[in-house]
């Protein structure tokens, strides 16, 4: 779909230059003190490139939003510990202080979640949600900011942008509070999205809508854009590399197309079974992977997937399978039985 | 809003007849009339059917009440038996003391329940949540006047910062043209009287104050817990707003919402007349008043008083109502 050359079809690992945003061994920890612990984030490596778009992909509680929240320092500080490491453009953010930390948030990385309900604040207007981030960080006045709020209304697709400033989050509907949280998100130019699952509490038409305006938008603002998403098909159209997580750990990773095209793990198949398309006949059935995300297994003792996998072996007990490159050198695969040609899922 | 706070003063009028029939049926139910405390040992069957007579109590129970009213419907609320002054006058002399003595205790419990709720709230588990979750147990546990008489003996008996009772220091003679003392102190000019108003209203107001203050603290650590796991405030986070921003306008402003409602129900209860903080501190307000009409038997305060005090609560309650609504956007739609 895109045809642009670099950036947007660089691949991590082939860059001259050092990576937008660049996530080493990242670990994350729930311990809460009585409760077992929990460990949602097991290990992920991750590289965005200034201008790419990515996708992540994985069921609901594979450790998607818990991987991007820890990496902006959302996740506050009780009960939760954070190892490896996160460089945005080279600083560290783990490690940095907070005031440092947020004044980069909102201005150099911004992030749309997944219920635009909940997700504004009830009791101000959207008008004072937006000019609240422009007087912050781009330090305009009062006045300015209305201004510039309505123009950014304007630009995400929201008309009667003046009169729209002063509604409160509840007098919009879903995809026009989605919408505003994208005109918040981009008020500052960042030079990173993270949009966690932006679509998922919207109807289709609205959805499709959404990522429409986002695909635009990022492109002609030239913002790399992470996206996660439950939804094979929702990256399909819209991201440069796909990295698919199960139980906190990346299990496939490669650029769209060998993706789409051959995807090696019996997750990847699993989940593109699950995709409604629109490029086959009505009629075939659409195939959940069987089992829940809980029949996990700790990734210390085997392929957590094991338990659901069909293609499942002894040696997939015998240890951590490690991500290794399969075919095309940027797509990586953690699985010791990949799915054969003939019966993948394409 | 206008319609709705019609509708809801509209809705006195029910409340006010069913009100006025229970407490009419109530002090005619009690033992001994205000004969008895008229009369004293003089009491005699003849005087005290005299006294009966003199005030209508020996007519049919549903004649006495059409009759009072019929008065009351013209803001008329009789006779005090004991004063033989208005009843409306008697209000009006008391209530100012009840007003200052509610607002203090409001003003203590809210300065400092909410700052508190707000840190055990951030910080649960810390041995500040603990405290308060002590503190807030004892405080509603304890009874007032023994509090009260602790606070007296410890401040006014023994350290003697404080005065021990009243609503200003006898020798004091200043005017009173609100009859709110410190108030009056100040417009008159005559701040040592402003002053000294305020230092008897100390202790009366810390005691009267404890127990919204520990609801109010709980209200609010419930509030700010509930409210700092919300998606908005994560919302706020992220677009790196700064942490007195986050607290202020994201998090504090909507764990308000609830506080709002218990501080109206609160200050209702408070103005209703605080009977034994009132005793304790020989602080002449609603309470004390409406505790010796009681005793005396005096049953157009009685009726009257507690009618009065109906009409605060329900405005009470509709002012909150209404600034809820400024507060919160949701309400106002609907
Ligand atoms: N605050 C938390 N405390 C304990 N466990 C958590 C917390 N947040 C997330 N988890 C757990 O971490 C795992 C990954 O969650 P998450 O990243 O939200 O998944 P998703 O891929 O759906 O975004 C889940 O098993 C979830 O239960
Ligand atoms: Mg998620």
């Amino acid at each position: 779909m895109t045809t642009a050359t670099t950036p947007r079809d660089a691949v991590p690992g082939q860059l001259a230059g050092e990576p937008l945003l660049k996530v080493r061994d990242l670990t994350v920890t729930f311990a809460s003190r009585g409760r077992r612990a929990v460990r949602a984030v097991d290990g992920i490596d991750l590289d965005v490139a200034a201008g790419s778009t990515v996708g992540i992909v994985g069921e609901s509680g594979s450790g998607k939003s818990v991987t991007s929240l820890a990496a902006l320092g959302l996740l506050g500080k009780r009960g939760v510990q954070i190892s490896g490491s996160v460089h945005f453009d080279g600083a560290d953010l783990l490690n940095m202080p907070d005031d440092e930390l947020r004044a980069v948030r909102g201005k150099e990385i911004a992030m749309i979640f997944q219920d635009p309900m909940s997700s504004l604040n009830p009791v101000l207007t959207i008008g004072r949600q937006i000019t609240e981030i422009l007087v912050r960080h781009r330090g305009l006045s009062k006045q300015e900011a209305r201004d510039e709020a309505a123009s950014l209304l304007q630009s995400v697709g929201i008309g009667d942008s003046v009169r729209r400033l002063r509604s409160f989050p509840h007098q919009l509907s879903g995809g026009m509070r989605q919408r505003v949280m994208i005109a918040m998100a981009l008020a500052c130019a960042p030079r990173l999205l993270i949009a966690d699952e932006p679509t998922t509490a919207l109807d289709v038409t609205i959805s499709a809508q959404i990522l429409e305006l986002l695909r635009t938008l990022v492109a002609e603002t030239q913002t790399a854009l992470v996206l996660i998403t439950h939804d094979l098909g929702v990256v399909a159209g819209l991201c440069d590399t796909v990295h698919v997580m199960y139980s906190g750990r990346i299990v496939e990773s490669a650029p769209r197309r060998p993706l789409f095209a051959a995807p090696e793990h019996p997750y990847t198949n699993g989940l593109l079974a699950s995709v409604p398309r629109l490029d086959q006949p009505r009629g075939i059935p659409l195939l959940p992977i069987p089992g829940s995300p809980s029949d996990t297994l700790p990734w210390a003792q085997g392929c957590a997937f094991s338990p659901r996998c069909t293609r499942r072996e002894d040696d997939c007990l015998g240890g951590p399978p490690p991500l290794a490159p399969v075919g095309h050198p940027a797509h990586l695969l953690r699985c010791m039985h990949p799915v054969p040609t003939g019966e993948r899922r394409v | 809003m206008l319609k709705f706070a019609v509708r809801r003063l509209l809705l006195l009028v029910p409340i006010l007849l069913g009100l006025s029939i229970l407490v009419f049926l109530f002090v005619r139910a009690l033992p001994g009339g205000p004969e008895t405390a008229l009369l004293g040992e003089r009491l005699t069957p003849e005087r005290a059917a005299a006294v009966r007579a003199a005030y209508g109590l020996d007519r049919p129970v549903h004649e006495q009440y059409v009759s009072y009213m019929g008065k009351v419907a013209r803001f008329d609320l009789g006779v005090s038996i004991q004063t033989q002054r208005p009843v409306s006058e008697e209000i009006g002399r008391r209530f100012p003391a009840t007003v200052e003595l509610a607002t203090m205790a409001m003003l203590f419990a809210l300065v400092v329940g909410i700052p508190l709720g707000f840190v055990a709230g951030r910080r649960p588990g810390s041995w500040i949540d603990n405290a308060s979750t002590v503190g807030s147990l004892l405080g509603i546990a304890i009874p007032v006047f023994a509090l009260g008489f602790l606070l007296k003996y410890l401040f006014a008996v023994r350290l003697g910062w404080l005065p021990t009772d009243g609503r200003q220091d006898v020798t004091l003679t200043t005017e009173h043209p609100t009859g709110f003392f410190v108030l009056d102190g100040v417009l008159t000019g005559d701040l040592p009287a402003a002053w000294d108003a305020l230092k008897h209203l100390v202790l009366p107001a810390i005691a009267l104050g404890t127990i919204p203050l520990a609801i109010i603290t709980r209200i609010t650590r419930a509030a700010v817990q509930e409210t700092i796991n919300e998606d908005f405030v994560r919302t706020a986070e992220a677009k790196g707003m700064t942490k007195s921003i986050v607290t202020r306008r994201h998090i504090l402003r909507n764990a308000m919402l609830p506080v709002v409602t218990i501080v109206g129900l609160q200050t209702g209860l408070l103005l209703s007349g605080a009977i034994l903080t009132e005793t304790v501190f020989a602080f002449g307000g609603m309470g004390s008043f409406m505790a010796s009409a009681l005793f005396s038997r005096d049953f157009p305060v009685i009726q009257g008083g507690i009618l009065f005090l109906a009409v605060v609560f329900v405005v009470v309650n509709l002012i909150v109502d209404i600034s809820y609504g400024f507060i919160d956007p949701r309400v106002r739609a609907s």
